[in-house]
């Protein structure tokens, strides 16, 4: 079933791609969870709105201060300023999508590259997320803001795979979306999680994300409460009953 | 004589003046929704920094027109990094607070800076030595300048300078971007502190291109001329809509050609012996007004009042400025 991994030679030593520990007080307080993702791997953190799942992955782009410590391959990265992440490959597309929407289609692409030097490799990015996104090159010259909703999801995955991520960080890529701009999106991200990508999805449709990905989290007022392969999870009664509506 | 052409001419160099002034507080306002009331200070250093340079050099055998670059190529440098240091010292810090506390502390670095030039410079106006001709051209029945001129092309060349820095290189996008979400922009990549350093650097550069315009035009340098030439600029950058930098261009050049037709014809519609039936009858208006007489309410020293007066009716009626677009709240 897991083809992925005949995409990707499996690195010697296969450590956790980010591990976390994180504690962080406010309106919308986590109290404490930790929680891995292995490289290759597509893992989601479902759970209720409010529940903590974009202070977790906010904390994760150190977008918010947070104690406790974040482990990204063998580095600890709760101490890099938020601008660095990207530079070690951990690239997060915002919930609500965070587009640039004075800057046009092209220029919020070009800005997904901004701290790479390498233009030759940029230029063949760019026509790789071309093909996977067709739309983002008939609009290239549009000004995002005028692009619909499922378009600008689509420009801030693009955007965020210009910065050629190692692991991708997605919050809520279907809030806000027609349910048939939803499945378009999520082919988009199975696409590129099947060329290898490593993907933490942070998601309230909790069906969706755990038919996508192979382990799934569910997050409770600020605490993980269930973990486990996506198959037991849709088939676990609490799960069933909470978040899926049965 | 053509009072009209000759109103607009000045104008468009005033105008040209408050333009690049204005992009200096409209750039840094764009990124971090700060008005650096220091900026005028800023202007004026250049023209004092070039001043000195100028009258240094006069005497020598250098060319006047390597004399005046050198004085100008001094002010840039040294305005750069005063617009740095003011970032760094006195705004950076206070990045987190409350948006009154940068406020204040930019009028408390606006003091400073005048009075550091005080020290330096003293009291008095200082006379910027007229070391190259100037010639005057007479189109259409006004007289144009050299100097006006040159302040004109130099003014178009640096706003179409920094257009194309801001829309078309990859840092210019980066400052867009910055201005527009710092958060998301730094999940990019993009260093926030970079891009508004770079903001004030670039403003403080301009500026400093400003200030040695100014001056060179009213041949005068003062500790004091930063002040007012600040405020009309913020204005300019208000009405043009502040945080866009097209707007700050148009808004600096509408505001020298009101200034300018204003100053110029306020005397004649407010001389009242021109109003009908003013003039004509007896008492001591028929007195005064006879002959050709006149009696003028407002005169050319109401000149600055105009800028203000353009801020004040961009405030009531249309806040967001010309070019601005309505504010939204930031999610």
């Amino acid at each position: 079933m897991n083809h992925s991994s005949e995409h990707v030679p499996p690195p010697p030593p296969r450590g956790p791609a980010v591990n976390l520990q994180i504690h962080y007080g406010g309106i919308e307080a986590v109290k404490g969870i930790s929680f891995a993702v292995e490289e290759g791997e597509m893992v989601c953190l479902i759970g209720a709105n409010g529940a903590g799942k974009t202070s977790t992955l906010k904390a994760l782009a150190r977008m918010i201060p947070a104690q406790g410590e974040i482990h990204y391959g063998t580095e600890r990265i709760d101490a890099l300023p938020s601008h660095e992440l990207i530079r070690k490959g951990l690239a997060l597309v915002p919930e609500g999508r965070g587009i640039f929407a004075r800057l046009t289609v092209a220029e919020n692409l070009a800005m997904g590259a901004y701290h790479r030097d390498d233009k030759a490799d940029i230029a063949a990015d760019l026509e790789r997320i071309h093909a996977l996104l067709p739309r983002l090159r008939e609009r290239a010259s549009q000004v995002a803001g005028t692009l619909s909703g499922g378009e600008q999801q689509m420009l801030a995955i693009g955007r965020a795979l210009m910065g050629r991520p190692k692991l991708l960080l997605l919050d809520e890529p279907s809030m806000g979306l027609a349910p048939l701009m939803v499945e378009k999106v999520f082919e988009v991200i199975r696409a590129v999680a099947a060329e290898g990508m490593t993907v933490l999805l942070v998601e309230q449709n909790a069906k969706l994300a755990l038919e996508l990905c192979s382990r799934g989290y569910v997050m409770e007022s600020g605490t993980i409460t269930l973990a486990d392969n996506s198959a037991a999870l849709l088939a676990d009664p609490r799960v069933r009953a909470a978040y899926l509506g049965e | 004589m053509d009072i009209l052409l000759q109103q607009i001419i000045n104008g468009l160099t005033t105008g040209s003046v408050y333009a690049v002034v204005a992009l200096g507080y409209t750039m840094v306002y764009g990124v971090i929704q700060l008005i650096n009331f220091a900026h005028g200070e800023v202007v004026m250093i250049g023209a004092m920094v070039a001043f000195a340079v100028i009258t240094s050099l006069a005497g020598s055998a250098l060319p006047p027109l390597a004399i005046v670059l050198a004085g100008v190529l001094a002010a840039i440098p040294a305005c750069m990094a005063i617009g740095y240091s003011l970032e760094r010292v006195a705004y950076r810090p206070l990045r987190h607070a409350p948006r009154l506390a940068p406020l204040i502390t930019a009028i408390g670095m606006s003091i400073i800076l005048q009075h550091l030039a005080l020290l330096i410079w003293g009291r008095n106006p200082l006379a910027f030595p007229q070391i190259i001709d100037n010639p005057s051209f007479t189109i259409g029945g006004a007289a144009i300048s050299g100097v006006q001129i040159s302040i004109i092309l130099l003014s178009m060349v640096m706003m179409g300078g920094l257009s194309w820095f801001v829309y078309r290189t990859r840092f210019g996008i980066a400052i867009r971007a910055t201005a527009e979400n710092v958060h998301v922009a730094a999940l990019m990549g993009i260093n926030a502190n970079r891009v508004i350093a770079a903001t004030f650097v670039i403003g403080a550069g301009l500026g400093a291109v400003a200030g040695v315009m100014f001056g060179t035009y009213y041949g005068i340098a003062h500790y004091t001329m930063g002040f007012t030439l600040g405020l009309k600029a913020f204005s300019a950058a208000v009405l043009g809509g502040i945080g866009n930098l097209p707007g700050a261009m148009v808004g600096g050049l509408l505001l020298g050609l009101v200034e300018a037709l204003g100053t110029g014809y306020i005397g004649e519609f407010t001389d009242l012996c021109r109003w009908p039936g003013a003039g004509s009858g007896a008492g001591w208006m028929g007195e005064r007004c006879a002959d050709g007489g006149h009696f003028v309410l407002f005169g050319s020293n109401y000149q600055d009042v105009f800028a203000f007066l353009m801020l004040i009716l961009v405030l009531v009626f249309r806040p967001s400025g010309l070019l601005g677009e309505r504010v939204s709240e930031r999610a």
